[in-house]
């Protein structure tokens, strides 16, 4: 695992610099930097010595602290970063963690359990045969004591050091190795074996000496003074020359051994096969895993428009049935899109020919119209006034006609930008020059307020120009003959233009409306410039072609404000605008109403 | 003028003569070219959908032996179509439905030559322009120009350091006050440049100054 991870981190490192490498690169010289302001400061001039050096040494710590924290390795630092990344993107080492994980729990518990019985079953057999050894001794002693009878100290010290030195010790055979110590009273004990004396504790000693026959687990001390393990068995004897006790001593350094290799052989065996099931786990999810990412890339270039994409389906399993499944969803995605692009094909054909076959004969009409107009003064009134109906009629019928062409074309998408950088200003100017005749007819006057410093943007200035128009053209038709006043502000992502009347005002819920095809905002209202009705849409979709917003503002009685903002790169969409929806004189009555509110509630109140 | 809907045509026989204008006409695009060398014309009218041979197809076939004034009648106003149309050799378009004045208006302002130029002779970098003599060059070698972009050329090599607006342009070299295409302006620089210019994508004659228009390089 730590390979892996370190190897991991390691191709890290190789992608991390291209990113924040020049940031990496200027740490030292900055904290040299300010090393140097730090070695500078504690030179203080007259300051006490033990102080200098306290505050040379704390410098030198923070110093070093730095140094190694910038030694880390940068794998090192970024790795829990780069492991909880990887632990959410792979499905793979999820699965492969997870079994090991639980697999090496499973392991650790059965290895314990084992572990715990071959120790139990070892250390019982142990003691079954200590107990027959101790037991056997006990009999050798009992009959041997049961002969002395001389209460001679000196002769039962004998034959008690020989009976504890030859006589038992001799016999061990069934229990392994083993050392004996007798103990009688007032007595140095007798040892045989290379145990010392002072081996058997004081509780056993005293359970022994109540008259029980006694066994302990015990650390233990050999003459040479090397410790251990060991089972210390004690019987009482009691003989005519009195009572003694017998300890039998059975040093487990074997048994001990062989659970330690029990032990070790466990947690090798249990490391081994816990790597190896996470071995099996990641070789089981990639069969499984390998074909869903082949799906997914899969997916993506299909999402990426290559239509004809398709999975390998091999064999008849489950990731089979996923490849089949998916390769249906591919193909019926591709049919659904191939017949949508040749509806739009077809779409756009209309639009095309419709396009042609009406304008060849709308041009013919236009021709004839415009001689009858020319000559109509040579007419009877009647067909003189039929002759200018005919040419007006025909402006508007031409309108309509390029008007529904232009929105086909939008729902048809197959409307392009042809966008270049341009000084709105220009497009503005130009655009109020033309709408000046129609401004006049009406009775207004058109306020503008431009900045000084040219506006550029990248737009299509036949559409943005068309925008301007439309949006002039219906403030002029709303304004009631009042002034129509146009504001332009830029910033540096967005340009922003307002066209304000003050005419009726929209009522609440119909600047939303503004924009549907062919709505009016009164269809009682008498129509004086002749619009088609799908002006403001198909400005709304310009705006939107260019990644722009147009929106409307209106209040009754107020006049009502249109609003549109462009990007000023092309391909980029506005997140803001430059100026507020809101008109800034009706902002302020707004809030002066709401003053007013709250005076007349106060006095309402007082 | 070549277009197939008869009516039109005859309305606008009507109309260009009422205008003093001496017009011929032809329905199908394949026989065009043959009329155009019997007749002779001084500006030719050319619909884009035509039977038998695309509009596109005679606007380059006339291209190739006359730098006769062509103007496009299109029911399209895509950009592509009149860019199309444009690249294909012709100087001018006007959109269906149009005005009759507007039509006359451009055919008049594609016959108006300009009134007897004074001898002399430009240069744009290693270009030659000599005006009395309708011919450009560079290093000895002519280079043939419509006369439209002949028009442009000279236009902005009188002066050199001056940046032409789009608007600007269009009024000076096609004659229109307002309210055309500035589209005919792109793709004439365009045009003018795959025949000027050493490396088109890298201008040294035409240069483009960004939002504003074009100016001709150092003399």
């Amino acid at each position: 695992m730590t390979t892996t991870s370190a190897r991991a981190g390691g191709s890290e490192e190789q992608i991390g610099p291209a990113l924040n490498g020049s940031a990496h690169r200027a740490q030292p010289l900055a904290q040299a930097a300010a090393d140097g302001a730090v070695a500078g400061d504690v030179t203080i001039p007259g300051s006490p010595r033990p102080a200098r050096r306290a505050a040379v040494w704390a410098a030198a710590a923070r110093r070093t602290y730095r140094t190694a924290r910038s030694r880390v390795p940068r794998h090192v630092r970024d790795l829990p970063r780069w492991l909880s990344n990887r632990w959410r993107r792979s499905l793979q080492l999820r699965v492969a963690a997870t079994t090991v994980l639980a697999s090496g729990v499973v392991v650790l518990i059965l290895g314990v359990l084992l572990v715990n019985m071959i120790t139990t079953g070892l250390l019982n057999a142990k003691r079954r045969a200590a107990y027959a050894e101790t037991k056997n001794g006990l009999v050798v002693v009992q009959r041997q004591l049961s002969v002395v009878t001389d209460p001679n100290p000196e002769s039962l010290r004998l034959s008690l050091k020989a009976l504890t030195t030859t006589d038992l010790a001799s016999r061990g055979a069934n229990a392994g190795l083993f050392s004996i110590v007798m103990q009688a009273e007032n007595s140095l004990p007798f040892t045989s074996g290379d145990v010392a004396a002072t081996s058997i504790p004081t509780d056993l000693r005293a359970a022994v000496d109540r008259g029980n026959l006694v066994e302990a687990y015990s650390p233990i001390r050999f003459t040479s003074g090397r410790t251990g393990s060991g089972l210390i068995v004690g019987a009482p004897i009691a003989a005519p020359a009195g009572s003694f006790q017998l300890y039998y001593i059975f040093p487990l350094q074997d048994e001990v051994r062989t659970i330690a290799l029990i032990r070790r052989t466990v947690l090798l065996i249990g490391t081994l096969l816990v790597l190896l099931l996470g071995a099996i786990a990641v070789l089981v999810t990639r069969q499984v895993v390998r074909p869903v990412r082949v799906a997914a890339q899969t997916a993506e270039r299909l999402a990426a428009g290559r239509l004809e994409e398709r999975m390998q389906v091999r064999g008849q399993d489950d990731l089979a049935l996923l490849a089949s499944a998916f390769n249906d969803m591919a193909n019926s995605l591709q049919r659904q899109i191939r017949k949508l692009e040749e509806m739009s094909r077809l779409q756009r054909r209309f639009t095309s020919d419709v396009s042609h076959e009406l304008r060849t004969p709308l041009t013919t009409v236009r021709m004839a119209a415009d001689v009858l107009h020319a000559s109509r003064d040579g007419f009877s009134p009647e067909v003189g006034r039929s002759a200018e109906l005919l040419q007006d009629e025909l402006d508007r019928f031409e309108g309509l006609l390029a008007d529904l062409l232009e929105i086909s074309r939008y729902d048809a998408q197959v409307a392009v930008l042809d966008a270049e950088v341009t000084d709105l200003r220009a497009l503005m100017r130009g655009v109020v020059d033309a709408t000046g005749a129609i401004a006049s007819q009406q009775g207004s006057t058109i306020v503008i307020d431009l900045p000084d410093r040219p506006v550029l943007a990248e737009v299509d200035a036949r559409r943005v120009v068309r925008i301007l128009r439309n949006l002039l053209i219906n403030a002029v038709e709303h304004g009631e003959g009042r002034p129509v006043e146009v504001r332009m502000l830029g910033d540096a992502d967005a340009v922003a233009i307002t066209v304000r009347d003050h005419g009726v005002g929209l009522r609440a819920g119909e600047a939303a409306l503004v924009f549907d095809r062919f709505w009016r905002a009164d269809p009682s209202r008498d129509r004086r410039t002749g619009g088609t009705g799908l002006g403001l849409s198909i400005s709304l979709e310009d705006a939107r072609l260019h990644g722009g917003w147009l929106h409307a503002w209106g209040r009754p009685g107020q006049g009502a404000q249109f609003r549109l903002t462009l990007p000023v790169r092309g391909g980029e969409v506005v997140v803001a605008s430059p100026l507020p929806i809101e008109p800034p004189d009706a902002r302020l009555a707004r809030t002066r109403q709401r003053a007013q509110v709250g005076v007349d509630l106060v006095r309402g109140g007082g | 003028m070549v277009d197939d809907d008869p009516a039109l045509a005859e309305m606008l026989g009507i109309v260009l003569r009422g205008e003093g204008f001496d017009p011929s006409f032809v329905a199908d695009g394949a026989r065009a070219l043959g009329s155009f060398r019997e007749f002779r014309p001084d500006v030719v009218l050319l619909d884009l959908m035509l039977p038998g041979m695309s509009g596109i197809d005679v606007c380059k076939a006339i291209r190739a032996e006359s730098g006769v004034p062509i103007i496009m009648l299109t029911a399209k106003s895509d950009t592509v179509d009149v860019v199309l149309g444009l690249e294909s050799g012709a100087d001018d378009y006007v959109v269906k439905p149009f005005k009759p004045k507007e039509l006359v208006a451009r055919v008049r302002a594609r016959l108006r030559r300009t009134d007897e130029p004074p001898a002399e002779t430009l240069t744009i970098g290693d270009v030659a322009i000599d005006v009395p003599g309708h011919t450009v060059s560079r290093n000895g070698g002519s280079i043939a120009l419509t006369p439209l972009e002949f028009d442009l050329l000279v236009a902005l090599a009188r002066k050199p350091r001056q940046v032409f607006t789009r608007e600007t342009l269009l009024e000076q070299v096609w004659g229109y006050r307002h309210a055309a295409d500035t589209r005919l302006v792109n793709v004439h620089v365009q045009r003018l440049r795959s025949k000027v210019e050493r490396d088109p994508e890298h201008p040294e004659i035409v240069l483009t100054v960004r939002g504003v228009g074009y100016k001709a390089g150092p003399p």
